[in-house]
């Protein structure tokens, strides 16, 4: 079976007006993290986005870091991981997180063939701005893995444009200033983000970073064209919620927006 | 572009260098490189900067001759002492560029990482010169190491913060700096120590250095020992060494920098990126960073900066490595025959010179140490290993 593509897949999704939800899993964080990613994909995930830990995530809060940790200690390597999930068909598409240092330390080839053999059709790698992407991006578009970019709350109208023009099958909105982690009060950063987005032509939008519950889920969905949902979910993973657990949080966070 | 001349917009220094950081950060650093390049065009801002490491800073810093040791090893031995500035080591030359920066870009906070304190203190020192908010990152097995130091920055009015994520150390005081500054670059600055990082802090922060060669170079010409056949500098980050190189890079001088054995990231390392740029770092065959480990908190640090990195791929400077057994014995021999307490970083520079004088410095040779920094931090620490307790 060829591996579903997540720029087809978000284009399509996004014509038909279908939200998006993209939740984050740790690869190797717990030992049924496969399986983890089986379960939220029939559980209303559009894609998973598969954190491959690295040992100094600067963008990460305390919940990703202490994933990642576990992962690194359980002696989960890019390789391995990716081989994993080479080994399961996932019915949606798959964007592989992680940080240049790991990418470059295999090569951009070799990682990239790699990816595409796990069934991987999408990339972000968010130490790697704009200005030092190109290498890695010619690469992607050769081969099929779509390259997502960041924008922020800082980045000024300009620089959105570029970097709207250069990023790949849907475009990360950052919703506040800060890492990755939970919030009780998003603000309405998230909102003048999408809006400064909304003034380009880019993929799809998906807000991140601090989207912690439904109800934030929704809202953002008011706007954005998706949400991508992390360590709200690799908390209740670390606590032992397992698949089970983890597709019946989606499966809220998939009601919510589809209200 | 020359030898340790301006890297332009992209921060390169041959294939090293660059500008990985986040999207959140990539506006502030194009603002900092703004701002400094436009600071350090400005005869007003130069004029203040130099006008504050004189009058408060302690500078110029003299060059002393060791004339026991000299006689010794049988060379001529030159310090430069940046231990005699303000605050006991050559950090000041950068915070205090830095902090009038911040002031510069209407920012009222400054964040800072530090390892052995040196920096922490420094960056204390200037926000409290310079009535900014202080806080400094620190890792929990540092602030553990260095508990005077962690006091000083707090009778300075900094804010110590103990980093218990990762290693506990320099790297992730770093990390946790960089995701404040994240979290609140608006109206924060974040005071990086070395000459290290995303562009334009290795470039800033050695021409903020710059200051100890030029200063170096102008006193060995009036003292009539004119280019030295070697220059030496211990390297963690690298900024002392950098500060150094900067007034002799285009001179006939052999450039030298030591590293730490444990934390030999030229030597011992590979190309990656961490912290923003591409350079030499100590990593696992995973490009998992690992651990720098040595006797000085300073030079635990598991890369370096990029220009080194470059300095090292042309050629024009050369990386070795001295070891926790003979630093200890460097550091006693200046304090018995000169009357000096290096820091443990400096030492490692000075245990290269008197390992290799005779053998690779040919006798008669004239070199010039940098003097980073005083050891008075490190005395407690000197004591027990001494006494086998450490």
């Amino acid at each position: 079976m060829a591996a579903p593509d997540l720029t087809l897949s978000f284009a399509e999704h996004a014509a038909a007006g279908r939200k998006l939800l993209v939740p984050y899993v740790m690869a190797g964080a717990e030992p049924d993290w496969i399986d983890t990613i089986e379960a939220l994909s029939l559980a209303g995930a559009d894609a998973i986005e598969v954190g491959l830990p690295f040992s100094d995530p600067i963008i990460d809060g305390p919940t990703i870091q202490a994933a990642g940790i576990r992962s690194l200690e359980a002696g989960t390597t890019a390789v391995s991981a990716l081989a994993e999930l080479a080994r399961r068909d996932i019915a949606v598409p798959l964007v592989v997180m992680t940080y240049y240092n790991v990418i470059a330390h295999l090569g951009h080839e070799r990682f990239a063939g790699l990816a595409i053999d796990a069934g991987v059709s999408g990339a972000i790698v968010p130490d790697l701005s704009l200005e030092e992407i190109d290498g890695w991006a010619r690469v992607c578009d050769d081969i099929g893995i779509a390259t997502v970019l960041l924008v922020a709350p800082s980045t000024s109208p300009e620089r959105t444009a570029h970097v709207c023009s250069r990023s790949r099958g849907f475009v990360y909105a950052v919703a506040r200033m800060g890492v990755t982690g939970e919030r009780s009060e998003l603000g309405d950063e998230a909102a003048v983000v999408v809006e400064k987005i909304r003034h380009t032509t880019s993929p799809p939008v998906c807000v991140g970073i601090g989207v912690s519950t439904p109800d934030q889920a929704r809202r953002v969905t008011e706007v954005a064209d998706g949400v991508v949902v992390g360590s709200a979910l690799v908390r209740r993973l670390s606590e032992g919620c397992g698949p089970d657990g983890a597709a019946a949080f989606i499966g809220e966070l998939r009601a919510a927006i589809d209200a | 572009m020359s030898i340790m001349g301006d890297p332009g917009t992209t921060g390169r220094f041959g294939t090293f260098g660059g500008r990985f950081v986040p999207e959140p950060l990539m506006p502030a650093c194009q603002e900092l490189e703004q701002a400094f390049r436009e600071a350090w065009s400005d005869p007003a801002f130069i004029e203040e900067y130099r006008g504050i490491l004189r009058t408060f800073g302690g500078r110029p810093t003299p060059v002393t001759k060791c004339h026991r040791l000299s006689e010794h090893l049988g060379i001529t031995l030159l310090l430069k002492r940046e231990d005699l500035a303000h605050t006991g080591s050559h950090k000041l030359n950068n915070v205090i560029g830095q902090a009038l920066l911040t002031k510069r870009m209407g920012k009222t906070k400054m964040i800072a990482e530090t390892g052995a304190g040196q920096h922490g203190v420094a960056s204390a020192t200037a926000a409290a010169l310079l009535g900014l908010e202080c806080t400094v990152y620190m890792g929990e097995v540092d602030t553990q190491r260095q508990q005077l130091n962690v006091f000083r920055m707090e009778l300075l009015g900094a804010t110590v913060h103990a980093v218990t994520t990762g290693s506990r150390t320099l790297k992730d005081a770093v990390n946790e700096a960089m995701r404040t500054w994240v979290a609140e670059v608006e109206d924060t600055h974040y005071c990086l120590g070395s000459v290290m990082g995303p562009h334009p802090f290795p470039w800033m922060v050695r021409e903020f250095q710059r200051v100890i060669g030029d200063e170096a170079r102008q006193q060995l010409l009036d003292d009539e020992h004119g280019v030295p056949d070697f220059v030496v500098a211990c390297v963690g980050g690298g900024s002392n060494a950098a500060g150094i190189f900067a007034g002799f890079v285009d001179t006939d001088a052999s450039l030298i920098g030591v590293e730490a054995a444990g934390g030999a990231a030229v030597t011992t390392g590979s190309p990656g990126v961490l912290h923003g740029m591409r350079s030499q770092l100590i990593q696992d065959d995973q490009g998992q960073i690992t651990e720098a480990h040595s006797i000085s908190a300073g030079l635990d640090y598991p890369g370096i900066g990029p220009e080194h990195a470059h300095l090292d791929e042309i050629g024009r400077a050369r990386y070795v490595s001295a070891g926790d057994e003979e630093v200890l014995e460097a550091l006693q021999m200046l304090a018995r025959l000169e009357g000096i307490i290096p820091a443990l970083e400096t030492a490692h520079g000075l245990a290269w010179i008197i390992r290799e004088a005779g053998g690779e410095i040919p006798h008669g040779s004239t070199v010039l140490l940098n003097l980073s920094g005083r050891g008075d931090k490190d005395v407690a620490q000197v004591r027990a290993i001494l006494r086998g307790e450490g």
